[in-house]
């Protein structure tokens, strides 16, 4: 049985010097994640480093009218932000539709982004899994892969990035924020997680004991909705099978702002760069809107399973736009 | 005077709903006898082959480790006519997650990871965990579950079939399903001086016992079996599972009580699951929509451990008149765990399909899909010929047709359309048999005027407790809090398990005889009691359990309003309403709970659960909760229950049918009418995801 130490830290500074030199230490937030990994022996850690007692749970607005959100903001008072609910409607509504009240009171915004895949095969010891146990291989490659990535996956991994909030954050051209012993430096959240290519093991870009200390939203420009919609298997308590976040601002008959983000689909929150670069700046009709949409899905590769992923994102990614447009 | 609040029917609360919603209530792995310690079970990570070695060094080192018990230093255990029993007897391997070590530790961590330090080497061989419509393997069992025939056949229904004006010939596929009742299934297991005790989580304690003694060479009188409190079954835990064997086998090994509890993945590969069930239904019609034929053949897979056959086709046995009918079953033994019990086991699968198809045939013939079901009523149960001891089908489906506003629903399918939403509503009849075993029961009067009832019935969350001191009242002429019911350990008067929705009409059959008797005798003396009480005792057997002349089922009928959006494929029930027929209902708000529950167990079955075979490995994966998924409750809708006031004198002394299963038996089938009439599209293979609802 591997020993476990407990190090409750006070401030960023604590929090790194406690995981300085032990790479398998990790910081724990809500741990709904990182705990049922540790239960199925997935994580190992020798030290878990509780944050929670951070100063990094406000949501502030700054001078420029970006808005900071703290890492150990906890998803119920992200999604019941005044300011989130105003500004950010998909944002709110992303994280309300992910896990249940339950997880969602202690889940925080740093640890959401840094979740694992729920891919089976990840979760299960006896079988293979590159981001596991690199070299090992993937499982879900041709096995039971019906809940698994259509776009960017490799022959290495096919998992999918569970998070909804995040595909909000993709949409939103938010940057995340970390501290770690390099110093402190920011990445934009569309580059913050990877692709799997040859190495899956890495889901993101962030260095060993650098911390998430917060994510910065810009502003949205005056006019723009936005809006999350996701398709699950259960009303509540369920992964995305397909989601997408967008955010819209018509003006004149064109559009003058576009972000679009696929969850469930892909490794990481997909940016739709296509689908925008298709409609930016020029008139959303029906038509526009469908071969925009078309533009990013082409490049989907589905396995056996998921082929229906395509159409499912298609068809919520035209009604999503298509409603924002209206209503923008 | 208006009737008793204790009277049979009355809504009386569960007696041990204080001590549960406080914690008080002990279920099996929370008893701790002094110097306790912990198990856990090495899975076999093969689907197919045996183990060639073990190197048990590393988990041996871990501190506060015991053993590592595996074939060859594990106790050897007789024939107990269960092979999914023989666990640690033998090195092969027969089927993914089957117990091939276990480890026992001082601390529930340290077992769990001894079990992971354990390495396993294997000889494997090819396996085969794929069920198929035309298996090579797959053959005719002689007889399937519950002992009915395999194959039954009346008249000439394939001729019927072909010579028919109007015919569906249709497929449906149902996906493995699994159990998982809220609390896994544990024991706490200890020996002193040769007499084994053991605290299971299971539907029957004497079961337990009977087949512990078996496995152990015991006599009886030297096992003792505690099920006090017990968090669900469905099934699952009807008869003894292979982790009360393990629990007893590490507790002789080590000389300390030895605890164990299944995780929630393990669940799904030791304690059996509902068997895929792929479907074939014929039906042909005049067009006047009398059934001339009626063919409906299942095919479903079982371990290589033992076979168990689902015995889907047999609910089509009871339902409907009609000349000819062949209902059958194939089988083919997989490299897969062992199926097992669940829910209405054959008449959930089985009405999926058949209800489906009437609802087929409906379509094709342009009529009511209630008014096909009337017109084809059957005056005898049709196979056998024997009449029903009652049967109100009819009842059911026009008091539930008048409750749910079926008259004015427009036939036409896909045309009810609000935003991205389409609407539809459908409905299925139910059917479920009614099962009884002979018990015995002893009730004594106490000089202080108290009732004591005993015997060895097992509560597994549905109120047995409760409706069994009700049965007592009443047939004492007493109130309930006159009486005291004891239940749930072995020495008991012997019972039978809950399950077969036969559990209260078993138990309730010998408490009312044993009731009556002693009120008798009160009646015939005068003068205090003895000190000791008078006691009074009841066996049913030959009577419960006699052959009747009757075919007794219970019936009901299920009418659900479901929403899909065409965005999505995304499915949401808007409403469940079912009616039922089952004889006396003898506690409103127990029963009500049970027939809900059903509903909410077969909305998961038609919406959101199905187990998952890896090919490669040969185990269910993703089967933990985020997984698999059982409804939430936002899935679960506005759901009736109502119940037609039925009496049957051919049943027990209450007039009562089991309720425990029909609830779940023809949801999943009204829910997908219901799509089917929301969007004209017929879905054939279950659950109604959006991978398969969206197009």
């Amino acid at each position: 049985m591997k020993p476990v130490t407990y190090v409750r830290a006070g401030s960023v500074a604590e929090a790194a010097a406690a995981h300085a030199g032990r790479p398998e230490a990790r910081y724990l937030g809500g741990g709904t994640n990182l705990v049922d990994l540790m239960k199925l022996g997935v994580e190992r850690p020798d030290v878990l480093i509780d944050i929670t007692r951070l100063p990094l749970d406000q949501v502030e607005e700054s001078p420029d009218g970006a808005l900071r959100i703290g890492a150990t903001v906890r998803n119920t008072d992200l999604a019941a932000h005044p300011l989130v609910r105003e500004r950010y409607p998909v944002l709110s509504q992303a994280v309300l539709s992910g896990a249940s009240g339950q997880l969602r009171n202690v889940a925080t915004t740093a640890g959401n982004l840094l979740q694992r895949t729920r891919c089976a095969y990840f979760q299960d010891l006896a079988k293979p899994c590159n981001k596991r146990v690199p070299g090992s291989g993937c499982g879900a490659l041709d096995g039971v892969n019906r809940d698994h990535a259509v776009l960017g996956h490799s022959e290495h991994c096919v998992a999918t990035h569970p998070s909804d909030l995040a595909v909000a954050l993709a949409a939103l051209d938010a940057v995340v924020e970390m501290a770690g012993p390099g110093g402190g430096r920011t990445v934009e959240l569309t580059e913050f997680h990877r692709l799997p290519q040859d190495s899956p093991d890495q889901d993101t870009v962030i260095r060993p004991g650098e911390l998430i200390t917060g994510v910065l939203l810009p502003p949205l420009p005056g006019g723009a909705v936005s809006r999350y919609r996701k398709a699950r298997d259960r009303a509540s308590y369920a992964f995305a099978l397909a989601s997408v976040a967008a955010a819209v601002q018509v003006e004149g008959g064109v559009v003058r702002h576009i972000g679009v983000a696929f969850g469930g689909l892909a490794h990481r929150p997909w940016r739709a760069r296509r689908t925008e670069a298709a409609l930016l700046g020029s008139a959303p009709t029906p038509e526009a809107v469908a071969q925009a949409v078309d533009a990013e899905l082409a490049a989907a590769v589905p396995l056996r399973d998921n082929a229906y992923k395509v159409s499912l994102a298609r068809d919520l990614a035209r009604e999503v736009l298509g409603s924002l447009i209206a209503r923008s | 005077m208006g009737p008793s609040p204790s009277a049979l029917g009355a809504p009386v609360e569960r007696r041990e709903g204080r001590a549960k919603v406080t914690g008080a209530a002990k279920y099996a792995t929370e008893y701790a006898p002094p110097g306790r310690v912990h198990a856990w079970p090495v899975p076999a990570t093969v689907a197919r082959g045996k183990v060639v070695s073990f190197d048990v060094s590393a988990a041996l080192a871990l501190p506060g480790v015991l053993a590592v018990l595996t074939p060859e230093s594990a106790a050897r255990l007789a024939d107990a006519g269960d092979p999914t029993l023989a666990v640690l007897q033998d090195s092969q391997v027969p089927h993914h997650g089957w117990p091939v070590a276990l480890a026992v530790a001082e601390t529930l961590e340290t077992a769990r990871a001894a079990a992971g330090a354990v390495r396993v080497r294997y000889a494997t061989e090819p396996h085969d965990v794929t069920l198929t419509r035309d298996h090579p393997q797959a053959y005719s069992p002689e007889e399937v579950n519950g002992g009915h025939p395999g194959e039954r056949r009346q008249g000439d229904p394939e001729g019927a079939f072909a010579d028919a004006a109007v015919r569906v010939d249709v497929s449906y596929a149902v996906p493995p399903l699994h159990n998982h009742p809220m609390e896994p299934h544990g024991a706490t297991a200890l020996w002193q001086d040769d007499v084994l005790t053991v605290f299971d989580s299971s539907q029957g304690g004497d079961t337990v016992r009977a087949v512990l003694a078996k496995l152990f060479t015991l006599p009886e009188e030297r096992v003792s079996v505690v099920c006090e409190h017990v968090g669900g079954g469905f099934g699952s835990k009807g008869t003894p599972r292979p982790h009360v064997v393990l629990a007893a086998l590490a507790a002789r090994h080590t000389g300390r009580p030895v605890q164990l509890t299944l995780s929630r993945r393990e669940l799904t590969e030791l304690v059996g699951h509902r068997a895929p069930t792929l479907h074939r239904v014929r039906l042909g019609a005049r067009p006047d929509g009398t059934l001339t034929s009626l063919i409906h053949e299942a095919t479903t897979h079982t371990s290589r451990v033992k076979e168990f056959v689902e015995q889907a086709a047999v609910p089509a046995r009871v339902m409907y008149a009609g000349g000819s009918s062949r209902t059958s079953h194939r089988v083919v033994a997989l490299d897969v765990p062992t199926p097992s019990w669940m829910r209405a086991p054959g008449e959930t699968p089985g009405m999926y399909a058949l209800e489906s198809a009437v609802d087929e045939l409906a379509c094709a013939l342009g009529m009511d899909p209630i008014d096909l079901r009337v017109c084809n009523e059957p005056p005898a149960e049709p196979d056998s010929g024997r009449p029903f001891s009652s049967r109100h089908l009819v009842e059911c489906l026009r008091d539930g047709a008048a409750r749910f506003g079926w008259a004015e629903r427009d036939p036409r399918s896909g045309v009810r359309r609000s935003g991205p939403w389409l609407t539809g509503t459908g409905v299925a009849a139910a059917t479920y048999p009614v099962l009884l075993s002979p018990s015995r029961a002893t009730v004594t009067a106490h000089p202080d005027g108290l009732y004591v009832v005993r015997l060895n019935a097992t509560d597994i969350g549905t109120g047995a407790r409760t409706v069994l001191t009700q049965i007592a009242a009443e047939a004492l002429g007493v109130g309930v809090e006159s009486v005291r019911t004891e239940i749930g350990v072995t020495g008991l008067p012997r019972a039978p398990l809950a399950g077969g929705s036969a559990g209260t009409a078993s138990w309730g059959w010998a408490v009312h005889e044993a009731c009556r008797s002693l009120a008798g005798q009160l009646a015939d003396r005068s003068g205090p009691l003895p000190p000791g009480g008078l006691t009074a005792s009841a066996d049913t057997e030959g009577t419960a359990n006699a052959e009747s002349p009757y075919a007794r089922h219970a019936f009901g009928a299920h009418f659900a309003e479901v929403a899909v959006d065409t965005d999505t494929g995304e499915v949401r029930v808007r409403r469940l309403l079912g009616v039922y027929a089952a004889g006396r209902i003898l506690n409103a708000r127990t029963a009500r709970s049970q027939f809900i529950g059903g509903m909410v167990m077969g909305l998961g079955m038609a919406l959101t659960e199905g187990g998952s075979v890896d090919p490669a490995s040969g185990a269910f994966i993703g089967s933990d909760l985020a997984g698999y998924h059982v409804p939430s409750h936002a899935d679960v809708p506005a759901i009736e229950a109502h119940w037609i006031d039925e009496k049957d004198p051919h049943l027990n002394p209450m007039g009562s049918k089991g309720i425990g299963e029909i609830g779940i038996v023809g949801t999943a089938a009204a829910i997908g009418n219901a799509v089917h009439h929301a969007t004209g599209v017929r879905f054939r293979e279950l659950p109604l995801t959006p991978d398969r609802v969206h197009v």
